[in-house]
């Protein structure tokens, strides 16, 4: 029997946390729930040395401890059929139902392949950042991050805040290019200090412009790097590198309850109105997964869809705030562009897909994931395709295929709970 | 900060309460599993969306260190 609630929640981070609070605070009985043990999502994950940011603790307390709340940490939706969400956890699977369902599932980051990029030691920026926060050890260690956007600031001082020695921070975008971005930045105050404050506990650690780490080199674990910037090619010995180009949407879930999409370059996210409703009756989205918009916008939001998805009203000026903190987002994305030539570094033996262990030039003669699937195996493993499909449609390659139940890897024991595996869609 | 008594692969390892499964792990020079064609492999996304740091877990396959907790007497196995 599945268990009823008015609201549930997918997603414990900014944009989960403030749909539950505003949906708690209209009366609603609310399910939230997160793959993560503690919540806070990426951007609020706690630390374990140095706990929450301040203004996540104050309100994950809250939420937590509401008496018409219930928390569900590390636990995953596995499928999803008319209007039921089947569950599991590390122990159990089941069933729960919602009058509406809120979408706060986040991004993942934007990981691609180079040679090199499979030994251990080689991580995605935030990913280091997630590692680090939860007793990776770094102390001591010689720490190069690379890639794009301001995620690298934040990674770089979270490794330097854990005791690695911070070699340098490369930055694909050309210095012109975020130069200009930096002068934009007093239309968003808070995200200036924000800047400010990262340089600051930055200081001392090289920042270049318009390099592109090439080449990871180790045998068995990473020993060194090349770094391809505007003076040539420069050899640099470190033992771990973290290396993100931004973030991607997670849509899947979206996609297998048919939500429309549209997409941003080569990755869909959400389309949603105003109240951030989907295209999918009692369906609302909010934060990243309808577009990468940052922590500010996830929470506007998450804010936005609770009162919309209770049937509360909605202030004007919660509006305005998220279509401005939006303008920011596509600020970011101007100005980070991505430089072509990061599609060109895999060379033809450089593992795609690295669930399969299925290199570029078996990939040679597809043109969609589905052939490239059945004739070498790339994305059918763990992963499900999210590393390598994103990878693949970011490398211009083909788009991603969807995603069917089961959205996660699951136990033989969740999978009976399921009704019929072919009941909807089609295996495609 | 108190400690939790593990079990990787049968070494006893004295670890933080509360740090994850892989953070655990990292403390020991090994590789977390090995990939289909038989190379070393250790987390890489954190996020627990790429797989790369599967390992088995009191008896349990598959699961991934990087969202995983450490308990006391949990015993880990990798396949590195």
């Amino acid at each position: 029997m599945a268990e009823p609630f008015n609201i549930v929640v997918v997603g414990a981070g900014p944009a989960g946390l403030a749909a539950a609070e505003a949906a708690l605070s209209n009366g609603a009985r609310v399910a939230w729930l997160d793959a993560q043990a503690t919540a806070g999502g990426q951007v609020w994950r706690k630390d374990l040395a140095h706990g929450w940011p301040r203004d996540a603790q104050n309100v994950i307390e809250r939420v937590t401890q509401h008496a018409n709340a219930t928390w569900m940490p590390q636990t995953q939706v596995i499928s999803a059929e008319s209007g039921q969400l089947l569950l599991q956890d590390p122990s159990r699977a089941w069933r729960i139902t919602y009058d509406a369902l809120i979408l706060a599932t986040g991004a993942r980051e934007l990981l691609l392949p180079f040679p090199g990029w499979t030994l251990p030691g080689v991580t995605g920026a935030g990913g280091l950042q997630a590692l680090a926060k939860q007793g990776w050890p770094l102390a001591g260690r010689r720490v190069v991050i690379a890639g794009s956007g301001p995620l690298l600031l934040a990674a770089a001082a979270t490794a330097k805040r854990h005791g690695a020695r911070v070699l340098g921070i490369y930055e694909q975008a050309n210095k012109a290019t975020v130069q200009r971005f930096a002068r934009k930045l007093w239309h968003w105050p808070g995200k200036a200090l924000q800047a400010a404050s990262l340089r600051a506990q930055l200081a001392g650690i090289p920042y270049r412009y318009g390099s592109i780490v090439a080449r990871a080199i180790g045998d068995g674990a990473l020993q060194s790097i090349e770094v391809d910037g505007p003076h040539g090619v420069e050899r640099i010995a470190c033992d771990q590198l973290a290396v993100g180009y931004g973030l991607v949407p997670n849509v899947e879930l979206a996609h297998w309850l048919g939500c429309a999409m549209q997409n941003e370059g080569a990755h869909p996210y959400l389309t949603v109105d105003a109240t951030q409703r989907t295209s999918v009756a009692n369906v609302y989205a909010a934060g990243e997964v309808c577009g990468i918009g940052g922590r500010d916008c996830a929470w506007l939001e998450g804010r936005i869809a609770g009162l919309a998805a209770t049937g509360a009203s909605i202030d004007g000026s919660v509006l305005r705030k998220q279509r401005h903190a939006r303008a920011f987002a596509a600020a970011l994305r101007e100005h980070f562009a991505l430089d072509p030539y990061i599609y060109d570094l895999p060379d033809l033996d450089t593992l795609i897909c690295r669930c399969e262990d299925v290199p570029l030039h078996a990939l040679d003669h597809h043109d969609n994931a589905r052939s490239a699937k059945l004739a070498t195996r790339c994305g059918m493993g763990a992963c499900q395709g999210r590393v390598c499909g994103t990878a693949l449609a970011e490398l211009g390659r083909f788009p991603r295929s969807g995603l069917r139940p089961p959205l996660f890897p699951a136990r033989l024991a969740t999978l009976g709970e399921l009704d019929s595996p072919c009941s909807q869609g089609s295996f495609s | 900060m108190s400690t939790v008594r593990i079990r990787i692969d049968g070494e006893a390892l004295d670890v933080p309460a509360g740090i994850s499964v892989a953070a655990a792990i990292a403390r020991l020079p090994r590789p977390f599993r090995r990939s289909v064609k038989g190379q070393a492999r250790a987390p890489f996304c954190g996020m627990g969306i790429c797989f790369e740091c599967r390992v088995r877990i009191d008896g349990v396959a598959q699961q991934r260190a990087c969202m995983a907790v450490v308990r006391e007497g949990m015993q880990v196995a990798t396949d590195g």
